[in-house]
């Protein structure tokens, strides 16, 4: 209308305001996964002086094939904690995969693909069950995947018996998808970094993979905005349920020797390894790599204290204090970074009064630019 | 400001429209036409029916009969997502978005721009983003979170929204309640913005003087039912309280004559930052004083305070010449406080507990000290009491073990009463009564209050229904923006005199 208003618009323009938020929400939102980094390369730095054998090939190799199933569980709990739920039930479900599928290979000479698949798909089915109780019958996610932990592992120790897969009954195959590696890098951290990126890819990139953040974040306004909410936590549920179920294999091709609770109580690990690595617990935050690196975390503090020959015990203390600390520090930054947002706006209202959108106003869209 | 021409139909409709929820009739043959260009208030006082009109054109509710129609075509909206695709975009009062995620994604969820391969187009979401911001001239940036957006700038993302829909009409309801005066100015500005587009607008505002500012015609409801459509045009601030109110008083409020006793509630000076200031006045035994005044005032704010629930920050409360400290219902209750609340169903019940249990909540020293058994209550006693009660009040209910969650509104209201006289207080305060109660109900609510009244309580009565205010109160308060703006006596109460006081006219006669 008038010039001055124009001219105001210009001065406190988008430009300069625009680029101070984005670069404050962007640090936020990196540091997450910059301070767990930082974490990780200050204490194996420190381990590593402490006991330079530490960071051998062998050494380094270990960790990240013990980091790889764990962070394969964390990538779909992740996908789940998105939502705004929980999946409890795949720490059941690797074992009960692993079992299986060990009985599966070792009763003939089966294709090492063919197991996965088997594999990913009896996890699939698991997911699913958790997903339609959830999604379709809006029971609380919690107790849900607690009954169905429950349920899967009895199932798992009835079809054991008692009895374990030992190594020596399986098809060299299954067991080369365990140790062997391309151009020296063991298969299995390959697999989860590869699942990693593409469903990182798919979350970020998707119209429908910002869906499961927007079901997360806001129910209620998913609705409204004609989001499929059912079928987004279906959807996650049967994610987190094959990774497990692909977990389970990969659990069986490195250790071989499977008894009937394998990986008893790696749910709480894993929703650890997911809240360390910035998802929140109530949803519509976080990144797959955060909770992958969560996880990389996790087990490398777990080989450190195995170095340092600190009592084994210690670790599950370590492993709550950091989730405490995570936890404490997300609220914090949290309520600074809202009362930051919230600084701004009153700046920027107090520096630009309306300007009224006219026709033929390129002057006030050059000043935007 | 004329009429708009007869050829191009209405873009939005509704025709004689009715709709009715159990007893309570919501609408009555209600005809609303929302032409193109045209900025539209609708007025009335709370309950007249204007929210259930904006749920009707969002394809919440379905009329009873009548019907809507979009370009005068008719048509049925299944849902809220039929609505929007026929181009009815409702903007809230508190809009709903998603807070972790970018100002762009939350205006374009579901229909974000794509490349070939179909992963989004960030840098087309947000110079699209941008490019809404700049036609509506708001400064914000399409990448921050909105989380910590003020009120008035979640507004102005859910109006992107509705244009990047090209949403032809856009519905807002009460959107300027929560915003500064600059920036209603800045929502004015972007409001013309989109009636010059061809757009139609529904305004609902309390403030009279908004609706003259922006629109060009309005509605008026009462009672659900339609009083006048006419251009804003020639129209007075009076004329508008008067189509809002004018009815006449019926029979149905028998607030029976008392002498005022002895003061019960004393509050002076009471400001609580941010929700209300400078607010003084007292209740006497054998008085029912209404506090009156638009929804968001300050009168609960009030009442939570002199109850205890929320801290105030300066002032005093006195209950018989005893002076409380701040922020304690435990004193409130023991000075003889009772707070009948303006939610029943969050803050006055327990809806799965049984009537009894609900009734004996505020008692549970006494029946600790019936049983004689220790820390044990005796549930003969609390059984005893609320059957007692549940006489005294006409309680209609099959077993007083039932869960209170499935009586109705005014017998459920009847129960947090009788949980609340239980404690023999010396000032009751009851918020919006009979919000939500049938008409015959609402009389024995009434003629209980006038009861209790009689029997030398002290009664504040929070109300937005301005008939029973007149009817039932010795006396009424007004609240305005937090202040307390009249105190009128029953004699010289009337709705005009009221409804100035509550929208912050000059009064026309001194209070």
């Amino acid at each position: 209308m008038s010039p001055v208003t124009a001219v105001a618009v210009k001065k406190s323009g988008p430009a300069r305001g625009g680029d101070s938020g984005r670069r404050l929400v962007d640090l936020v939102l990196r540091a997450r996964e910059l301070s767990i980094f930082g974490a990780l390369v200050v204490l194996v730095l420190a381990t590593t002086i402490a006991n330079p054998r530490f960071l051998s090939e062998q050494g380094v190799k270990d960790i990240f094939l013990n980091a790889s199933v764990l962070a394969l569980l964390a990538v779909g709990q992740a996908m789940v904690v998105v939502t705004r739920n929980i999946d409890l039930s795949v720490g059941s479900v690797v074992g009960l995969v692993a079992f299986v599928t060990g009985d599966f290979a070792s009763g003939g000479d089966h294709n090492v693909v063919l197991v996965v698949l088997l594999g990913m798909l009896i996890g699939a089915a698991c997911g699913l069950v958790n997903g339609l109780l959830v999604s379709l019958c809006r029971v609380p996610a919690l107790v849900v995947t607690l009954g169905t932990l429950y349920v899967i592992q009895g199932l798992d120790h009835s079809i054991a018996h008692g009895r374990q897969i030992s190594a020596s009954d399986l098809p060299s195959s299954m067991l080369a998808l365990g140790n062997d590696s391309v151009l020296g890098v063991p298969y299995l951290p390959i697999i989860t970094v590869v699942v990693m990126l593409l469903i990182g890819y798919y979350l970020r990139s998707y119209s429908s993979g910002r869906e499961f953040y927007a079901v997360g974040s806001n129910p209620e306004a998913a609705r409204l905005a004609g989001v499929r909410i059912a079928r987004r936590v279906l959807t996650a549920y049967l994610v987190s349920g094959a990774l497990a179920g692909l977990a389970g294999v990969l659990w069986l091709a490195r250790f071989g020797t499977v008894v009937a609770d394998a990986a008893h109580g790696w749910e709480l690990k894993v929703v650890s390894a997911v809240v360390v690595g910035g998802v929140a617990i109530t949803g519509g935050v976080g990144t797959v790599w955060g909770a992958a690196l969560g996880a990389l975390l996790l087990t490398t503090i777990g080989s450190v204290l195995v170095v340092l020959k600190v009592n084994s015990f210690w670790q599950d203390a370590i492993t709550g204090l950091l989730l405490l600390l995570a936890i404490s520090v997300d609220r914090l930054l949290a309520v600074r970074v809202t009362r930051a947002l919230r600084m701004r706006n009153r700046s920027s209202a107090d520096a630009a009064p309306p300007a009224p959108p006219a026709p033929g106003k390129e002057g006030v869209r050059d000043g935007a630019r | 400001m004329s009429a708009p021409p007869k050829s191009a139909p209405p873009t939005l409709a509704l025709v004689n429209v009715s709709k009715a929820f159990g007893a309570v009739r919501a609408l009555q043959d209600v005809t609303l036409e929302l032409h193109p260009g045209e900025a539209h208030a609708l007025a009335g006082e709370n309950g007249a029916g204007k929210s259930t009109i904006v749920k009707t054109f969002a394809g919440v509710h379905r009329p009873d009969s009548g019907e809507v129609r979009v370009d005068g075509e008719p048509v049925v909206f299944a849902g809220p997502a039929d609505a929007q695709r026929a181009g009815v975009a409702v903007i809230y009062q508190e809009p709903t978005l998603f807070p972790d995620l970018s100002v762009a994604e939350n205006i374009f969820m579901g229909r974000q721009p794509r490349t070939g391969l179909g992963r989004i187009d960030r840098r087309a979401m947000h110079a699209a983003t941008a490019e809404l911001f700049t036609r509506l001239g708001v400064d914000l940036d399409p990448r921050r979170p909105a989380r910590g957006l003020s009120i008035a700038d979640q507004q102005v993302v859910e109006i992107a929204k509705a244009i990047s829909r090209d949403a032809r009409v856009l519905i807002m309801d009460e959107p300027t309640a929560a915003l500064t005066g600059q920036e209603v100015a800045r929502l004015f500005t972007v409001t013309r913005t989109l009636c010059e587009q061809g757009r139609a607008v529904l305004f609902i505002s309390h403030r009279l003087e908004e609706i003259f500012a922006l629109c060009r015609r309005v509605t008026t409801l009462r009672d659900g039912a339609l009083v006048a459509t006419e251009d804003v045009a020639g129209l007075t601030d009076d004329d508008l309280v008067r189509r809002m109110v004018g009815r006449d008083l019926d029979a149905l409020y028998p607030k029976q004559d008392v002498t005022p006793g002895e003061v019960a509630l004393k509050v002076s000076r009471l400001t609580r930052e941010g929700a209300f200031t400078d607010v003084s006045f007292e209740v006497r035994r054998g008085e029912i004083v209404a506090l009156a005044g638009l929804v968001g005032a300050g009168r609960s704010e009030v009442a939570r305070a002199v109850f205890g629930v929320d801290r105030w920050d300066a002032g005093t409360v006195e209950v018989d010449g005893r002076t409380l400290p701040p922020g304690s219902p435990t004193a409130a209750m023991a000075a003889g406080i009772a707070l009948v609340p303006e939610d029943r169903r969050q803050q006055g019940l327990v809806m799965d507990m049984s009537i009894e249990r609900n009734m004996g909540l505020t008692q549970l020293r006494s029946l600790r000290r019936a049983s004689r058994r220790g820390p044990l209550l005796s549930r003969r006693v609390e059984r005893d009491r609320a059957a007692d009660w549940a006489v005294r009040l006409q309680l209609k209910y099959a077993r007083l073990s039932d869960a209170v969650g499935v009586l109705s509104g005014g017998n459920q209201q009847k129960v947090v009463l009788a949980k609340w006289l239980a404690t023999e207080p010396a000032v009751l305060i009851v918020d919006e009564p009979t919000r939500g109660i049938d008409v015959g109900t609402k009389a024995e609510v009434h003629r209980l209050l006038s009861e209790l009244a009689a029997r030398d309580l002290a009664v504040l009565m929070i109300s937005s229904d301005l008939p029973e205010v007149l009817g039932m109160a010795d006396r009424v308060l007004v609240m305005h923006e937090g202040r307390l703006t009249a105190d009128i006596a029953r004699a010289d109460a009337t709705e005009e005199t009221v409804m100035a006081a509550a929208t912050g006219r000059p009064a026309e006669r001194a209070a």
